[in-house]
């Protein structure tokens, strides 16, 4: 390959706080325009910024899950730039010494593999307030070829992260950003809402011939939404980078926005004109300490992470390892599992067999249901129940599905057992039943025989299905296979 | 009972030989009567006042009353005053009505003081005439050719007229002292930190600092008890136990109440271009500290020189920021034509903010912009290291730092105004304490051959604001400076 | 390195104030004395010297998460003191990214 991608990633994650990190005003989405921007927030003069202990915590939270270094003295300061929605005429921000430097996220490649992220650093900073362009196209209204302005949002705190440019790929960009999303979440700093804007990402794009050492120059797609979003964004700025270079063109480093509608990106000349943002320690603002107490204690208070609890379950219930990945995707899905196999129902559960029933059937339901797995109406521990009976050959896999989708839509949230059994449901494995159900089913289709034994090897599989609906899928199939076979070798 | 200090008035009042509404009452009428030439007050609450005043002296006589109630006060326009009108000397906030109370304000009128109006000011405490407000130019009651001062003029002439007996003001580069020194009155700039910055309209946040103005050493005591103290709305605010800043003041210290006071001489603030009259009258107070037990000691601030220059880098970086929200968006002046959204901010600051407001905004955009940072910005915080260490050093050898106020005594109206430079000069003095946040005073100390007042200054350690006042107090004790009231606006 | 016209309307554009050239001339003019101390400023040895930001070598306090009542009286109190608003928003001219 030709050209190399190289991708950085800027994210910016709205801290799950109840009050601004300045301000005291609330931090809750959708208010009713400017209802919840306070005296700091709109900047009166006058009014100075008190920052919220909520927020510093939970960059110390995210320091510690990512291995990074919690400075002991970070300091706060001012990015000055106008801009409608940014009240003070500068955002305050973390230059010089941020609250996290380092520390690293592992991510699985699909191209490569399992490797970490390197991350440069992570950032208090403030939100900026909502630029709403099409509000006010009523005939004849004041506000008529204007924008308005909610400052609701401004002063939201945000944890910018920054990692290096260590990827290489859309795909790799969005394996990172995916990590980081449900990371984030799992630490509870951020609920995660892209819809609502609580996490989003820049992404720093460039291509290099294969083996230079040199960074090619970058541009910065600003705005990633979603997910598809980057991925398409990335693809297409490589392409359009590329495409660039190789007709002898230059490339000009600076910000582009991404256009799903159009799926391509475009300059932003008004975030180019004369970027000089001026920042400088802000006098309003001593040097923020964090001591080691502190420190430990929000350490004491971490959640076991993903990486060391996919580890531990592959090691206590045998899970391969991508299923392990999987199952940590949340710490929702990670209890169901556990819970699933903690359960009490008699028998030693398969992990094996819980993860692939989790990952498949449930998660495809929930996917169909559009809710998540906490909502999901079998609870672990029925659901455990269900997979004992499969587990005990009581039920064969088709007809625990079914039980499972019983389960599911039962309003009162049905037993496995008591389901089995009022339908009957029981597997047949009586060798005796299932010997004269085999002879039954050789006598009544000679012709499938016939193609059988003329080398056709599909037709087998036809007679196991006529076997199994002759008993509404409740014949051992196993057991229908073998004698089946041995059957027809005769 | 017109030219009558704080402390007396409070025994008058407490007594109720007086009340405060005929106080209140009768310097609202001094005020409407002496404004149209002194240009003082840019807002006169007479209703509020009126009703402030009769609140007080209910309060006296439920028994319920601080040392402060019914004293009426007037606010330098920079702080905000809930329902008033707050313009910092601007047309940018011309009609802008502050919906919130500042933190000293706060506590002032919960002592009971009554807030008679807002005191005229240099645009966003830029100046040190009051040449560059947007409402003309304060006169000076010793001679209304003169200027008052700067930036606080308004709240130091109305003080020095005797239109109210205590005013409040701000202090970022000698903007209290310097006025208090050319209008002859005293004027205190309280420790960094010490009272909270929260509702004053920034100018530059790490040297900002709310103080007072009174006639006498112990007024101004008076009124920072009330005015110190922890504000949690304000970061830099300091979360110390209360201290009774007058406690020194009623000690019996017999002939040599001075006695055991180290006054440090700076070499660097004599022959330092101080006019002769300023410099004669500096060393009879000094001789005067030392026939009240004092010793004096020569220390030596070799990086003091740079103090100008300091200021002149991270005032306005500060400011430039400082002054972006004022952008037309949410409050303040806005430009009637514009063509679109860069050109709106542009004309709206090049018409809301006057000459110097635009040059102060410049050279911080300026020093702070790319390339440049590390040159101005942070060179000057580093030499403002060197000149904070160099007076730690010096303290010491001494307790306090006595020298000149201002280089010179009032000027004329329009004789310094084209020339920035000169402009900068007046605060030669004043600016170190700024850069290192600690307290000062002026007070009156002689009048020079115009009959202009000669200001003293007097400047301690961080929290030593018991110990300046005490000195300044022990002066005022043997001395009659601070008595005298400018000819035109004796009662 | 002394402050020049170009530099004055730099800053003025990036301050966002209106200059004509006159006045960035006049700026420049008056502001000479000032930078003449400032460049004297910068001939002092401040090697290993650490930048002095703050007036008082404190920690910064901080404030417990909570959330304070939000009252809708304020936000129209606060807009009263606004040039433009319309249905509780602060119009500026159309912003075009
Ligand atoms: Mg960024
Ligand atoms: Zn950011």
């Amino acid at each position: 390959m030709k050209w190399e991608v190289v991708v950085g990633i800027e994210t910016h994650t709205q801290l799950s706080t109840a009050s601004k990190i300045f301000s005291s005003a609330s931090t809750a989405f959708g208010a009713v325009p400017n209802s919840h921007a306070s005296a700091v927030d709109i900047a009166l003069p006058g009014v100075l910024p008190v920052l919220n202990k909520g927020a510093v915590e939970r960059a110390i939270r995210f320091g510690l899950a990512v291995g990074g270094t919690i400075n002991r003295r970070s300091v706060f300061a001012r990015k000055n730039y106008f801009y409608p929605d940014l009240p003070k005429g500068y955002q305050i921000s973390q230059y010089e010494i941020p609250v996290v430097q380092g520390g690293s996220i592992a991510i699985v490649s699909p191209t490569r593999g399992a490797f970490r992220v390197a991350l440069t650093r992570a950032h208090l900073e403030e939100d900026a307030g909502k630029s709403l362009h099409e509000a006010f196209d009523s005939p004849g209204g004041l506000g008529r070829g204007m924008t308005g302005i909610d400052f609701n949002r401004a002063g939201t705190p945000l944890l910018e992260i920054v990692s290096e440019p260590d990827l290489r790929s859309s795909e790799e960009a969005v394996a990172y950003a995916k990590t980081l999303h449900s990371l984030v979440k799992w630490i509870g700093i951020c609920d995660g809402n892209m819809q609502e804007g609580s996490f989003r990402c820049d992404a720093n794009v460039s291509v290099r011939l294969a083996g230079d050492a040199k960074l090619g120059t970058r541009c910065e797609i600003k705005n990633l939404n979603s997910f598809r979003f980057m991925q398409q964004a990335i693809e297409f700025e490589v392409r359009r980078q590329i495409e660039l270079i190789e007709d002898g063109g230059t490339m000009v480093q600076e910000t582009r926005l991404y256009d799903p509608d159009r799926n391509e990106t475009r300059s932003m000349r008004s975030k180019e004109d004369a970027q000089d943002y001026r920042y400088f320690p802000d006098p309003d603002l001593p040097p923020l300490v964090i001591d080691g107490t502190w420190i430990e204690q929000v350490r004491a208070e971490m959640p076991e992470l993903p990486e060391s609890m996919a580890h531990r379950f592959v090691g206590d219930y045998g899970v391969p390892i991508t299923d392990a990945v999987q199952l940590t995707a949340s710490r929702e899905i990670a209890r169901y599992f556990e819970s699933t196999v903690q359960a009490p129902v008699g028998v030693h559960l398969s992990g094996k067999t819980a993860a692939n029933w989790i990952l498949g059937e449930i998660t495809a339901r929930l996917n169909r249901d559009g809710i998540e797995i906490e909502q999901a109406p079998v609870r672990p521990h029925e659901f455990a129940q269900l997979l004992a009976r499969f587990q005990d050959n009581t039920i064969a896999g088709s007809i625990a599905k079914a039980v499972l989708d019983r389960m599911w839509n039962s309003e009162i949230g049905g037993e496995a057992d008591a389901i089995i059994a009022a339908k009957g449901l029981r597997q047949i494995s009586d060798s005796g039943a299932i010997e004269k159900l085999v002879d039954d089913v050789l006598a009544a289709n000679p012709a499938i025989v016939a193609e059988y034994q003329a080398g056709k090897a599909k037709a087998f599989n036809s007679l196991v299905g006529k076997a199994m609906a002759a008993t509404k899928g409740k014949a051992n199939p196993a057991q229908v296979n073998a004698i089946l076979k041995r059957k027809l070798a005769g | 009972m017109i030219t009558s200090s704080v402390a007396e008035l409070s025994r008058s009042l407490l007594a109720r030989r007086l009340s405060s509404i005929e106080l209140t009452g009768s310097l609202l009428d001094r005020i409407e009567t002496a404004n149209p030439t002194l240009n003082a007050f840019l807002t006169i609450d007479r209703e509020g006042a009126m009703s402030q005043a009769k609140a007080a002296d209910a309060r006296i006589a439920a028994g319920t009353a601080s040392p402060l109630t019914g004293i009426p006060l007037a606010h330098k326009d920079v702080i905000m005053t809930e329902g008033l009108r707050t313009t910092c000397g601007s047309r940018m906030l011309e009609n802008f009505v502050a919906p919130y109370s500042a933190f000293v304000a706060e506590r002032l009128a919960r002592a009971g003081m009554v807030t008679v109006g807002k005191t005229n000011m240099d645009e966003f405490a830029m100046g040190s005439s009051n040449e560059n407000s947007y409402f003309g130019p304060v006169r000076n009651p010793w001679n209304t050719t003169c200027v008052a001062g700067g930036s606080s003029g308004g709240s130091a002439a109305a003080v020095a007229a005797r239109l109210v007996p205590a005013a409040t003001g701000t202090d970022t580069g000698g903007s209290i002292r310097q006025p208090a020194a050319l209008s002859g009155v005293c004027g205190l700039k309280p420790t960094y930190g010490v009272c909270s910055r929260y509702g004053l309209v920034a100018l530059a946040s790490s040297l900002d600092t709310p103080g007072v103005f009174g006639q006498t050493a112990e007024d101004c005591a008076l009124l920072l008890n009330a005015m110190a103290g922890h504000d949690a709305r304000d970061s830099t605010s300091l979360d110390r136990p209360a201290e009774d800043y007058a406690r020194q003041l009623s000690e019996n210290a017999g002939a040599k109440p001075l006695a055991g006071v180290r006054v440090g001489l700076p070499r660097e603030y004599f022959g330092a271009g101080a006019e002769p009259d300023i410099v004669d009258a500096i060393e009879t107070a000094i001789a005067g500290f030392r026939s009240l037990g004092a010793t004096t000691v020569e220390v030596s601030l070799p990086n003091v020189d740079h103090s100008l220059p300091v200021y002149y880098v991270i005032s306005p970086a500060e400011a430039s920021s400082n002054l972006a929200r004022f952008d037309g968006v949410r409050y303040g002046h806005r430009a009637a034509k514009y063509d679109d959204l860069t050109d709106m901010y542009k004309k709206t600051r090049a018409e809301g903010f006057g000459a110097e407001v635009k040059r102060r905004i410049l050279i911080g955009t300026y020093v702070l912009s790319h390339g440049y940072y590390d040159a101005y910005y942070l060179k000057a915080q580093q030499v403002r290291r060197l000149i904070a260490d160099d007076f730690r050093k010096a303290y010491q050898r001494c307790d306090v730092i006595v020298g000149p106020t201002s280089p010179t005594t009032a000027f004329c109206i329009g004789d310094n105004i084209d020339d920035p430079l000169k402009m900068y000069l007046n605060d030669i003095f004043t600016i170190a304490s700024n850069l290192t946040g600690t307290p000062a005073i002026s007070i009156p100390c002689g009048f020079d051959g115009k009959g202009l007042p000669i200001g003293l200054q007097i400047q301690g350690n961080a929290f030593a604001e018991a110990q300046i006042l005490n000195v300044a107090h022990r002066y005022q004790q043997t001395t009659d400076w601070h008595r005298r009231v400018p000819a035109g606006f004796a009662p | 390195m002394a402050l020049s016209v170009d530099d004055v309307q730099r800053a003025a554009h990036l301050a966002r104030i209106e200059i004509t050239a006159a006045e960035a001339f006049d700026v420049q003019n008056k502001l000479e004395g000032v930078f003449r101390l400032i460049e004297r400023m910068r001939a002092v040895d401040t090697t290993g010297i650490v930048p002095m930001s703050h007036a008082q070598d404190v920690m910064l306090p901080l404030r417990e998460d909570h959330m304070s009542e939000s009252d809708p009286h304020k936000r129209d109190l606060y807009q009263r003191n606004a040039p433009a608003v319309e249905d509780g928003l602060y119009l500026v001219p159309k912003v075009i990214e």
